[in-house]
């Protein structure tokens, strides 16, 4: 059994620079690493290039990378929830490449798995397709995009072994699992470490060939954005 | 004048279709799920990762894992499953939803919309929606006739930034249901109480009107 096992949040983040370009799992607060959004503020790394489908809340998530003015750039599908960013955004202060959400995804797979480039309906006629290339297939009409290329990728998962092997929680899944393996370094923070051995094989959604590093997490606020309710009569 | 939000939403509820799949946007949509027939089998599909989503949770029962595409805390109905936003997209874009419904700031007579930018006011960002409009055959709006000036939002081409072009196939707003053809906009149905008048003055772009414009039902 190969190891991924990494016992401190300094050795989970060794190798992280200035300038650096980020994947960070999650969709809205829900399944994002929490611990290593922390430790990058704690770090105080700066112009950094973060790819994630939100931008958080303005004291939560990536919010908090954004209010310390460490994000030189940020890649996303919708911003909306943090009135920073779009300050920052307006401003100038601030890059801001907005991509349609499955083209997102789809970008981050395509590192996963090898793929430089693929054709998407998505975007075609909009701002979205300007200076792409553009083609059509059985008579409908596909923009390129490329697979993205990424120094980090911050993974938050349910449980997770020492040989790297991931288990996913409901709908904190989201990018997660197509951002392990694709970049350089993947750090995966668990709400259950285990030994290898006490995951069923046929439960992994990730398998640990795709992480480089795990390790246990701690003490996670799980923010819930919109608390929506039915009050019983 | 005219619908309220709910009566836009329980309109469009009569469009789903036993065996459905289909996704809702956030907004108006949303209220789509309360007034689907109880004797069909219908499941939402919410892009973060969910079939089968079920209502609000009750009081006290919020799962922070468990959300649906607008960060609400929702539940999931027995059959439902959880699958990463690749395969979630995946589903979208491969056609395997049945039914889109979404809203919209500008509907052009061509099928064009626009809802997901304001240049220099709002640029939140387009999350799905152009995934969600370039992939599915059957696209249904939710929206109100005209903005908050006045101005009619169905137009003969679109000044906001697209989302789509040529996808739309159907509008319900408050005052009408219309059908997107190769001649435009064409008046299918008229809400109680608005005269053909009033959806004329309010729209735009080219509308078709028969000699006979039955009122919108509900049941």
């Amino acid at each position: 059994m190969i190891n991924k096992r990494v016992n401190s949040i300094e050795e989970a983040l060794e190798g992280v620079k200035d300038g650096m370009t980020m994947m960070f799992g999650g969709f809205g607060l829900c399944g994002i690493p929490e611990n290593c959004i922390n430790a990058l503020v704690a770090q105080e790394v700066k112009n950094l290039c973060c790819i994630s489908n939100n931008a958080g809340v303005d004291d939560f998530g990536l919010g908090l990378l954004l209010q310390k003015h460490q994000i030189r750039k940020m890649i996303a599908s919708y911003v909306g929830e943090n009135a920073e960013f779009e300050r920052q955004m307006l401003t100038g202060e601030m890059e801001v490449e907005l991509v349609p959400q499955g083209t997102l995804v789809e970008r981050c797979r395509s590192a996963q798995v090898g793929i430089p480039a693929f054709f998407t309906p998505a975007g075609y006629g909009t701002e979205v397709a300007e200076g792409k290339e553009v083609r059509n297939f059985n008579g409908k009409n596909y923009v390129l995009e490329q697979a993205f290329k990424a120094d980090f990728a911050f993974i938050k998962a349910w449980k997770g072994d020492h040989a790297g092997n991931l288990i996913f929680n409901g709908t904190a899944r989201n990018f997660n699992p197509a951002m392990c393996g694709a970049a350089t370094i993947t750090v995966v923070e668990v709400e259950e470490l285990v030994p290898a051995g006490n995951l069923d094989p046929n439960q992994i959604h990730i398998p640990g060939i795709f992480v480089q590093r795990i390790f246990q997490g701690q003490s996670y606020e799980k923010r819930i954005e919109q608390r929506t309710v039915r009050k019983r009569q | 004048m005219g619908l309220s939000k709910e009566q836009i939403a329980q309109r469009i509820a009569k469009e789903v279709k036993d065996g459905y799949y289909v996704n809702l946007g956030i907004g108006i949509p949303t209220l789509v799920a309360n007034y689907v027939r109880e004797d069909i089998a219908v499941e939402f599909q919410s892009e973060n990762g969910i079939l089968g989503m079920g209502p609000f949770p009750w009081e006290g029962e919020e799962n922070p894992d468990l959300i649906n595409a607008g960060k609400q805390t929702i539940t999931a109905l027995p059959g439902a499953s959880f699958f990463d936003s690749s395969l979630s997209f995946g589903m979208i874009r491969g056609q395997h939803v049945d039914l889109t419904i979404l809203g919209a700031m500008e509907v052009a007579q061509n099928g064009d919309i626009a809802n997901w930018k304001i240049p220099g006011k709002m640029v939140k960002g387009m999350g799905g929606a152009m995934d969600l409009v370039s992939s599915a055959e059957n696209i249904i709006v939710a929206m109100m006739h005209t903005n908050r000036d006045g101005d009619s939002k169905l137009l003969k081409s679109c000044s906001l930034p697209l989302t789509g072009v040529g996808c739309v196939k159907k509008i319900v707003t408050n005052l009408a249901v219309i059908e997107v053809t190769d001649d435009g906009f064409l008046l299918l149905e008229r809400a109680p109480g608005v005269s053909i008048e009033e959806i004329k003055a309010a729209t735009e772009g080219s509308l078709t009107i028969r000699a006979e414009v039955p009122e919108m039902v509900f049941k």
